[in-house]
């Protein structure tokens, strides 16, 4: 099998999947499961397949049409986004064994729609991974943010509506309202998009122009979160929690900051962006969503939405990573999207199970919960140590790399601005942990053990991949440094 | 015997001679049958004359082998085919799939005089595109438009008749106005022929009357095109029409005569009035942008779904309003190129919206929540052309508003302005278009919905005109080749 048929297979593999899941529904829930599952390894296999051919230094391409003189419908595979593939089919098999347990543990309705929506929605992430323009990028971003409404508004009732309404008006407004004139203005003055090494605006845009323009990207891709286009992530926290794990913690999210990322190395370029001083405030916003999220994580009472703010600050890391333009940093941003959805997910899954087995939601009840639900809250500490990152997880290797990057442009704010949340991050995770092991459980609760088997297994999975990140990250190190070659140190 | 050089005489009489025969087809079935054989003849003819006129070649006739000036002559070239490929095309499929839709509404005794206005309102259309004259395009225009009157006011709707009143009296005036300005300017140059008039304008002495009959002709065609805020006949008129007939007008009637008015314009005053293009933009420009934001806007807030498609017409006719505006190639490359993709999204839009009215009396949105669980098939149509009309990547739709923000940005200090209301209608399209989603998907159904899908014969040409507008959003060379010969025949007439 060619590269090149790989990228469409890729594409194809969840759609076809979604079409066998509405089928298969209609049959048993045991065949629709199987489809599902079948389908998230067939994807998994297509995309880690096109790992070596990566590592070779291919870059596999796949042209649909061209609708008008230097404007397509094209996929090529490069670093970044093999990165971002891998990760997010990778989690998409544990992360449909979680479905599996957490929906029927719940015994939630309509799940045909769900998983066909899920399909979809990977369908579309794989299609912004390996997307070899802007024009695409966007196509494949708006079908991301349709595919996933559905799944936010799952519950169906007045309120899981008004928070979808949020979800979406949010999302569309903010990508055709500032991305969509920001990719005008590229194919305008550039007379195309296509994501080139070493940027493609160098020599057609200027001075302050440069500065608005990024502003038009950042706040425009609003997966990306930075604040103020966030209020969308929290509102999205009325999905079922396997939604909420998978794509407002990697999928969703990642394709935001992987699109800011792949902007600013693409389409602009890292060494004429540090050239351009009109630029430099992008650290900046970066540096106030961490701090500012974090501190609103600190006031949540709800588990999930203190899980919202916190991937909030955390997707800003990689903004800010990107942002400080060095490729040690950029290496970074792509670490810590890896490092990132490995503990997010987990602390997700935790959640979720928490949710499965004793329907509580709220922060204060999580007292002692630890000796009900050991493998649990074994997870959800190793998530939490991540976020924070402490060795030996996924997050410290992220954050040891966007520290060297953030020395090496001598960047004081990005440097203090890790170090500050660092702190924020332990002091509203900490506590979380210690009651849960250490306090007694406040008496008059209902009796309960783990949850669903097929839950547990899969949070245990995840938590496992967050420490193997740590020994085992030579791989992805290898493979980002193609993506800073030819870079100035 | 090669019929090649007849075909723009054809284009005319194959409708117009149909139109008496099938009064003759009394017995059930064979009225439609002759109509459509007579649309999708016309289609064909329409066809081969685009194709021969795509590389900016041009096709003459003269009537009764008479010359102009004297004799009528008949001339087709990019943007009239361009045209003629609308109107016959949506014809046509209007006309295959109307069956079902019609048996519900008109009875049968009076079915064959329904089809037999249907035919001349085509005749009528393609008789304005075909015409190189000024006062045989008047007579066109009274013809499509008495037949568009008996179209929209013979279905059971009562309602129509006080809407099409409404139409009557100010499509009159539009057409009164027109043949004013006609007038002066045969009184000034003793002609009518369009090219002739064009020659001999340069030599008039006393350009005032001219100047009177532009204001004339332009103000007459923007009422007959609905644009903003001419277009108050449009809503009601298209909302109670039989649902058929809304898809047929509603994709190509306007249309028709905003070619009139940017063909005359272009080929008459452009070149020999002193500053015309500044003033035609001037004047355009701003209703072409209040139309988009108000009639958007208006849209956003509609409760029933035909009317809040007429509303987003409106707006639709000031993008294609705009690009006309600017007078450069790009422009005007971008508001052909949309008149094809919105006739593409508008016609699919309501041929689904027939399909839906097959089971749904009542086509207020309230009533028609929760309808794709019963009808998935003509919903996701409807989502499809739905996409095209916001101009998602992809579709028809798209390509076109890409030229338009793209000669947009050419308007040097304008350009932001102009990009951003191009922008904010966009997103407005994407909250109306959004609102029908949700009600047909997202919300419970009411007490009574559709037994099933809509009939077979109507939903076959709603999908084939669905995927049409994906077809032309990944391959669109063939209608951007004639709009862009369009456009470039047009500015050779500019200053």
């Amino acid at each position: 099998m060619s590269a090149d048929n790989a990228i469409v297979l890729a594409l194809c593999v969840p759609l076809l999947t979604a079409v066998g899941i509405q089928l298969a529904g209609r049959i048993s829930d045991n065949l629709r499961e199987a489809v599902t599952l079948t389908g998230a390894a067939a994807l998994a296999w297509v995309v880690w397949g096109m790992l070596p051919a990566l590592f070779a230094g291919a870059r596999p391409e796949f042209t649909v049409g061209e609708l008008l003189p230097g404007i397509g419908i094209a996929f090529t595979v490069e670093p970044l986004g093999m990165l971002f593939a891998a990760l997010a089919s990778g989690l998409w098999i544990i992360n449909s064994v979680y479905s599996i347990g957490y929906m029927r543990g719940n015994k939630e309705k309509h799940q045909t729609r769900f998983y066909t929506c899920f399909a979809l929605a990977l369908s579309a992430t794989i299609g912004i991974a390996f997307a070899g323009n802007l024009l695409t990028l966007f196509l494949c971003y708006e079908l991301l943010t349709l595919s996933t409404y559905p799944l936010v508004a799952h519950k169906g009732d007045e309120a899981t509506i008004r928070s979808a309404r949020v979800y979406l008006g949010i999302l569309l407004c903010t990508s055709i309202g500032l991305l969509l004139p920001a990719i005008l203005w590229t194919y305008h003055v550039a007379g195309h998009g296509d994501f080139t090494a070493g940027g493609i605006l160098e020599g057609h845009i200027a001075g302050a122009d440069v500065g608005l323009l990024l502003a038009l990207f950042v706040f425009g891709i609003g997966k990306a979160a930075v604040m103020p286009v966030h209020r969308w992530l929290p509102a999205a926290m009325v999905a079922p929690t396997p939604v909420s794990a998978l794509l407002h913690a990697v999928a969703v999210v990642k394709a935001g900051v992987f699109s800011v990322t792949k902007v600013i190395v693409y389409i602009f370029g890292v060494d004429f962006l540090f050239a351009t001083p009109s630029s430099g405030w992008l650290v900046y916003a970066a540096a106030f969503t961490i701090i500012a999220a974090s501190l609103v994580a600190l006031r949540q009472q709800n588990l999930k939405r203190l899980l919202a703010y916190s991937t909030i600050a955390q997707l800003s890391y990689v903004v800010m990573a990107a942002a400080v333009l060095k490729p040690l940093a950029e290496i970074g941003a792509a670490v810590h999207m890896v490092a990132h959805a490995f503990g997010k997910i987990t602390l997700f899954f935790a959640a979720g199970a928490i949710y499965t087995a004793a329907k509580k939601t709220e922060l204060g009840q999580l007292r002692g919960i630890g000796r009900r639900m050991p493998w649990t809250m074994a997870a959800f500490t190793i998530g939490a140590l991540s976020m924070i990152g402490v060795p030996p997880t996924a997050g410290f290797v992220s954050k040891w790399y966007i520290l060297a990057g953030a020395f090496e442009a001598n960047n004081l704010l990005a440097i203090f601005t890790i170090i500050a949340s660092t702190a924020l991050n332990a002091i509203y995770f900490l506590p979380i942990v210690f009651a849960a092991w250490f306090y007694n459980e406040q008496p008059g609760g209902t009796p309960h053990g783990e949850a669903p088997p097929l839950v547990v297994i899969a949070l245990c999975t995840t938590a496992l991949l967050t420490l193997g990140f740590f020994f085992f990250n030579g791989p992805v190190i290898e493979l980002e440094n193609q993506l800073v070659e030819g870079m100035l140190p | 015997m090669d019929l090649t050089p007849h075909l723009p005489a054809l284009q005319v009489i194959v409708p117009m001679l149909s139109a008496p025969l099938v009064l003759l087809l009394k017995p059930r079935g064979l009225a439609w049958a002759g109509a459509t054989a007579a649309s999708v003849l016309s289609f064909a003819i329409a066809l081969n004359m685009a194709l021969i006129v795509v590389d900016g070649g041009r096709l003459h006739y003269d009537m009764g082998g008479w010359a102009a000036p004297y004799g009528i002559e008949l001339s087709v070239g990019a943007f009239s085919a361009l045209v003629l490929l609308i109107v016959t095309g949506a014809a046509a499929a209007a006309m295959i799939a109307a069956r079902p839709s019609i048996d519900r509404q008109i009875e049968a005794g009076r079915q064959p005089l329904f089809y037999s206005a249907w035919l001349l309102a085509l005749a009528g259309l393609a008789g304005i595109a075909v015409s190189a004259d000024a006062f045989n395009i008047f007579v066109f225009m009274e013809i499509s438009s008495l037949a568009s009157y008996i179209l929209i006011a013979g279905g059971p709707d009562r309602r129509a008749l006080p809407a099409v009143f409404k139409y009557l009296i100010m499509g009159t005036i539009g057409a009164t106005f027109y043949l004013i300005g006609v007038g002066l300017v045969y009184m000034m140059t003793g002609t009518l022929n369009l090219a002739d008039m064009e020659a001999r304008i340069v030599n008039v002495t006393d350009i005032n009357p001219i100047l009177v009959a532009a204001g004339f002709i332009t103000i007459g065609l923007a009422l007959k095109a609905a644009v903003f805020p001419l277009h108050v006949w449009l809503p009601n008129a298209y909302t109670h029409a039989p649902h058929m007939v809304t898809v047929f007008l509603a994709a190509c009637a306007t249309k028709v005569a905003i070619y009139v008015l940017i063909r005359f314009d272009f080929f008459v005053f452009q070149a020999n009035l002193e500053n015309h293009s500044l003033q035609f933009s001037l004047f355009l420009m701003p209703l072409a942008l209040m139309g988009i934001l108000v009639a958007s806007a208006v849209a956003m807030f509609e409760g029933h779904i035909k009317r809040l498609l007429a509303m987003s017409s409106v707006a639709q006719i000031g993008y294609i309003i705009l690009g006309a505006s600017f007078i450069t190639e790009a422009g005007l490359t971008a508001a052909a190129a949309h008149m094809f993709n919105h006739a593409l999204a508008k016609g699919g839009l309501f041929l689904a919206i027939a399909g839906l009215a097959c089971h749904y009396r009542d086509l207020r949105l309230d009533q028609l929540a929760g309808a794709a669980r019963s009808m998935p098939w003509t919903a996701a149509a409807l989502v499809i052309c739905g996409f095209s009309l916001i101009g998602v990547p992809g579709t028809a739709g798209f390509i076109s508003k890409w030229l338009l923000i793209d000669a947009a940005m050419d308007e040097g200090g304008l350009a932001w302005l102009l990009v951003a209301i191009i922008i904010i209608s966009s997103l407005m399209a994407l909250a109306y278009i959004w609102r029908i989603v949700e009600t047909l998907y997202f919300r419970p159904a009411v007490e009574e919905p559709a037994p099933g899908e809509a009939p077979l014969q109507l939903l076959l040409v709603t999908w084939l005109v669905a995927l049409a507008n994906i077809f032309f959003g990944l391959f669109p060379q063939f209608p951007l080749a004639l709009a862009s010969a369009a456009a470039q025949l047009l500015m050779r007439h500019t200053l």
